[in-house]
C-alpha cells in the first residue's frame, strides 16, 4: 500500500527534500509565528476577567497542544522504524524529540507564568500543568535512551520502542491526571478556564497554531538532515557533499548549495 | 481591521499591569525557538565541516602511504 | 509451557542461590519506609493520612531497583544471545522472568504489609485496601520494570536510565493505588479504582511482554 512512499524513504532523496522544504517551511513559520502573535498582543481587546494577561494563551496554547502533536508524531514514525524497518524513521525519532522538548518546556513556562496573575502561584497542580510536566519526563526519557548506547543504532530503535510505549501510556496517564485532579481540588478552582473565547481573540490564536506546526515541521527537516549525514557517512553522496561544501564556503542556506550541487 | 488596542507604548509594554507575566512568556518562548533553531542549524555545518575534514585527512594519509611506497620501489 | 516451567525452575534455584537479589529490595522498601516518619514527622494521623502514597512510592522504588538485575546475567553471560540465535520462542522465558521476580519481590511486600500497615498506624479496612492495590498492582510495577530492564540492557549507567524511564509509566498507578486506599480509610467503596486497576494489569499482560521481547532482541541483535 505505501510502495510508493520507498523512493521517499532513500536518504539521499530524503535529503535533498528536507534541503528544498526547509526554507520555505521556515519561512511561513516565523511568519505566520509573528503574525499571530502581534496580532494577539496588540490587535485584540483585553480579556473581560483576565485583562492582558490572557495574551499569554497564544503561546501556551498552541505549545501545549504541538508538545502533543509532536509526540504523536514521533510514536508514529517510531512505529514505522519499528515494524518496517525503515531507518529514515528512525532517525525522525531522535530528529522531533528534542523539538517537543522543547514545545513543553515553554508550555510548562507559560503555564507557570500565567498561573501566577491569575491564581497567585507561579506553579499548580491543576492537570494540564501535571500532564504537560510527565511529558516533559517522557521526552527527556526518549532522549536519554538512545544517547545511552555505545551502538547508536541500538539506541535509536531502543529509543522508539520506548516513545511507542510512551504513547500509548500517554493518553492513560492523561486520563489518570485528570481524575487525580478532580480528587484533589483545593479550595480554589485550579482548572486552566478556558477563556470563553471571542471570534477576535480565535483568529490570531489559531495563525499560531498553525504557525507553532510549522515550527515543527521546519525544524524537524533540518534535524532530519543533520541525522542523515550522521548516519549515512560513508555513503559517496555524502562525502561529495562535504568535500563541495569545503571547496565553497556556504554562505546562506545548505538547500541552496544542495541545488548547485545537483546542477 | 482590527483596531489597535493600546494607546500608547508604555501601555502596551506594561500589559493592564501584566507586562512582566506576558513579556517574560514571549522573551523565553522565543528565545528557547531561537536557540533551537540556531542549534539545529549550527549542527548541520558543524557535522558538514568535521566530515569534510575527515575526508581531507584520509586523503593526507592516502597520499602520504602513496608516497612511501612509491619510494620504497624507487 | 515446557520452557515456561524450566525457565521459571531455573529462575527460582538461581534466587535461592543469590539471595541478595530479593532480600535487598525488601530491606530497600521497609528502611525507605521508615525515612517518612523520620522525615515528616510521627503524628499518628499525618502518618496514616500518608501512608498509601508512601507504601506505594516505596513499593515502586524497590521494585524498580530490582528491575536491573533481570536480564543482565543472562545477556553477560550469552544465554539471551543463544537463545535468540537458536530462535526459541522466547515469550514463556520472558513470562517466567516477570513472574518469579513477581514472586521474589512482590510476595514478600504483601506478606509484610500487615506489619506495614502496624508500623504507619493504618486500619484494618485501610490494610485490606493496601494488600488488594498492592495483588493488583505489583505484577504491573514488575511488567514495567521488565520492559526498562530490556530497553536498557546494553545501556551504560542503564541503571538509573531504567527508573527514569519508568516512573512517569508508573504514574497512573500510583494515582488510582493510592485513591483506592484513601477512599477504604474515608470507609467509602473503592471497588472502581480496584477495577481500574485491574483493568491496567489486562492491558499491560497482553501488551508489555511483547515489547519486552522486541527490547531483547534489538539489545541483543
Amino acid at each position: 500500500m505505501f510502495k510508493w512512499l520507498d523512493p521517499y524513504a532513500k536518504p539521499e532523496t530524503l535529503y535533498r527534500i528536507c534541503g528544498l522544504w526547509f526554507p520555505w517551511l521556515m519561512t511561513a513559520a516565523v511568519a505566520t509565528l509573528l503574525l499571530g502573535n502581534l496580532w494577539g498582543l496588540a490587535f485584540t481587546p483585553p480579556d473581560y476577567q483576565q485583562g492582558d494577561s490572557y495574551r499569554i494563551i497564544h503561546i501556551h496554547v498552541p505549545s501545549a497542544i504541538w508538545s502533543m502533536g509532536a509526540y504523536s508524531s514521533m510514536a508514529i514514525a517510531a512505529f514505522i522504524a519499528l515494524v518496517w524497518q525503515v531507518k529514515a524513521a528512525q532517525w525522525a525519532v531522535g530528529a522531533i524529540a528534542p523539538i517537543g522538548a522543547v514545545f513543553t518546556v515553554i508550555a510548562l513556562f507559560t503555564g507557570a507564568a500565567w498561573g501566577k496573575p491569575m491564581w497567585g502561584t507561579w506553579w499548580v497542580w491543576d492537570a494540564r500543568l501535571t500532564s504537560q510536566l510527565i511529558l516533559l519526563f517522557l521526552y527527556l526519557g526518549v532522549i536519554a535512551l538512545a544517547g545511552a548506547f555505545a551502538d547508536r543504532q541500538t539506541g535509536a530503535k531502543a529509543s522508539a520502542l520506548l516513545a511507542v510505549v510512551g504513547v500509548v501510556n500517554l493518553p492513560i496517564i492523561h486520563f489518570s491526571v485528570e481524575w487525580w485532579n478532580t480528587l484533589h481540588q483545593g479550595a480554589t478552582i485550579t482548572k486552566f478556564a478556558k477563556p470563553s473565547i471571542d471570534a477576535s481573540m480565535l483568529w490570531p490564536l489559531l495563525i499560531s497554531i498553525l504557525a507553532f506546526g510549522l515550527i515543527l515541521a521546519a525544524l524537524t527537516c533540518l534535524r532530519l538532515k543533520t541525522a542523515i549525514l550522521e548516519n549515512e557517512q560513508h555513503r559517496p553522496w555524502v562525502r561529495q557533499l562535504a568535500v563541495s561544501l569545503a571547496a565553497t564556503p556556504a554562505k546562506g542556506s545548505i538547500a541552496k548549495s544542495v541545488t548547485k550541487e545537483e546542477v | 481591521m482590527p483596531e489597535l488596542n493600546f494607546s500608547s507604548w508604555s501601555a502596551f509594554f506594561s500589559m493592564g499591569g501584566y507586562g512582566l507575566f506576558v513579556w517574560l512568556s514571549y522573551g523565553v518562548t522565543f528565545t528557547l525557538l531561537g536557540l533551537l533553531w540556531w542549534f539545529s542549524q549550527t549542527g548541520h555545518r558543524q557535522l558538514l565541516k568535521e566530515l569534510a575534514a575527515k575526508q581531507a585527512r584520509e586523503l593526507r594519509v592516502q597520499q602520504q602511504l602513496q608516497k612511501q611506497s612509491a619510494q620504497e620501489q624507487s | 509451557m515446557v520452557m515456561f516451567k524450566a525457565a521459571f525452575v531455573r529462575e527460582w534455584r538461581l534466587l535461592a542461590r543469590q539471595k541478595a537479589d530479593w532480600l535487598n529490595p525488601l530491606m530497600f522498601f521497609l528502611i525507605v519506609l521508615t525515612l517518612f516518619p523520620l522525615g515528616i514527622g510521627a503524628k499518628p494521623n499525618l502518618l496514616a493520612e500518608i501512608a498509601p502514597g508512601i507504601i506505594w512510592i516505596a513499593a515502586l522504588l524497590s521494585v524498580l531497583l530490582g528491575a536491573e538485575r533481570l536480564f543482565k546475567d543472562d545477556y553477560r553471560q550469552g544465554v539471551l544471545e543463544q537463545l535468540v540465535a537458536a530462535e526459541q520462542p522466547m515469550l514463556a522465558y520472558v513470562l517466567a522472568k516477570i513472574v518469579s521476580s513477581w514472586c521474589s519481590t512482590a510476595l514478600p511486600l504483601l506478606l509484610m504489609s500487615p506489619l506495614i500497615a502496624l508500623l504507619l498506624g493504618l486500619d484494618s479496612a485501610a490494610w485490606l485496601a493496601v494488600f488488594l492495590t498492592l495483588l493488583l498492582g505489583t505484577p504491573l510495577l514488575n511488567l514495567l520494570a521488565s520492559l526498562g530492564a530490556a530497553l536498557t540492557l546494553s545501556a551504560d549507567k542503564g541503571g538509573i536510565l531504567l527508573a527514569l524511564l519508568i516512573l512517569p509509566l508508573y504514574i497512573p498507578l500510583l494515582i488510582f493505588a493510592s485513591a483506592a486506599v484513601d477512599q477504604a480509610s474515608l470507609g467509602l467503596d473503592y471497588s472502581a479504582q480496584l477495577a481500574v486497576l485491574g483493568a491496567m494489569l489486562c492491558l499491560s499482560l497482553a501488551l508489555v511482554p511483547l515489547a519486552v521481547l522486541k527490547a531483547l532482541k534489538l539489545n541483543v541483535g
